[in-house]
């Protein structure tokens, strides 16, 4: 598998980390409302198709980056930088 | 000045080494810069940092990702989002650029003591290279004067083409010993000289 990173453009996984689930929302550090926090951590949406997802290309320009990635083919839709798309 | 200790020092054996069949078809070096120095700009402030550096250097970097210039003893070169590399044979850059650069661009960071900085040059260092890197070393997908961060494990790599055939590498301090054995393995059956 191929990713496109905007800097360094296409390289092995292997460069990469995966850093989990970008479609999760972190709760106000200082809210106690217990089941946002429960969905922040335990709940995943579990996407059979596109999914939006956080690596960081670790071995490369330490980047870190949004990436939409298909979980039934593996093919990448789209990789944009962290800092311009997270919400 | 103190003096330059090498992490190489024990395993660096100048002279030719592997198959002598058809002479050295690489030539390696460690070329001991005196100064290694890291620069990050604050985001938005990546085009002063840019002119800083001119400013500093002489040399004018574009802004396409991985854009640098290496002349005889010194190069620059961009080589993450907002990241530079400068590197001299001389040693004091980094006061000289933390003079130029205020803490409102961003930071520079001498890293002189922390990286070891390999060259391989020759008619096989692309084929080398080849081996323990998955890029693509072919003179119009990497350029002369262009960089790319990468890995071979986990041992981080910056590599830089300085010439047609050749590159220069910097690894970390702390890996670099064991990454020079395994560059001399991999240069052995081409036969390979130690400068």
């Amino acid at each position: 598998m191929l990713i496109a990173c905007p800097y360094c453009g296409p390289r092995d996984l292997s460069e990469f980390t995966y850093q989990g689930d970008a479609n999760r929302t972190r709760p106000n550090p200082m809210s106690n409302d217990q089941s946002a926090w429960n969905a922040y951590v335990y709940e995943r949406v579990n996407t059979a198709g596109d999914h939006r997802e956080f690596w960081q290309h670790s071995g490369g320009c330490r980047a870190h980056l949004v990436v939409i990635r298909s979980t039934l083919t593996h093919e990448i839709k789209s990789v944009a930088f962290a800092r311009e798309t997270a919400k | 000045m103190a003096d330059i200790v090498s992490p190489l020092e024990p395993v660096y054996r100048r002279g030719a080494h592997g198959d002598r069949d058809g002479g050295s078809a690489v030539t390696l070096c460690e070329t001991r810069p005196g100064s290694i120095v890291q620069l990050a700009a604050w985001p938005g402030r990546e085009d002063a940092m840019r002119a800083a550096i001119r400013d500093a250097t002489g040399f004018s970097l574009a802004q396409a990702p991985g854009t640098g210039h290496a002349e005889e003893n010194r190069s620059a070169f961009g080589f993450a989002p907002g990241r530079w590399l400068v590197v001299d044979q001389i040693e004091g850059i980094g006061e000289t650029l933390r003079e130029k650069i205020g803490t409102d661009l961003g930071t520079v960071c001498d890293l002189s003591h922390g990286r070891t900085a390999i060259s391989i040059e020759g008619e096989k260092a692309e084929r080398v290279l080849s081996k323990l890197f998955a890029l693509d070393f072919a003179i119009d997908a990497f350029p002369v004067g262009q960089a790319k961060s990468t890995a071979h494990h986990d041992v981080f790599t910056l590599l830089q083409r300085t010439g047609a055939d050749r590159f220069e590498l910097y690894v970390y301090r702390s890996f670099a010993r064991s990454f020079w054995h395994l560059i001399c393995a991999s240069a052995e059956e081409f036969g390979y000289t130690v400068e």
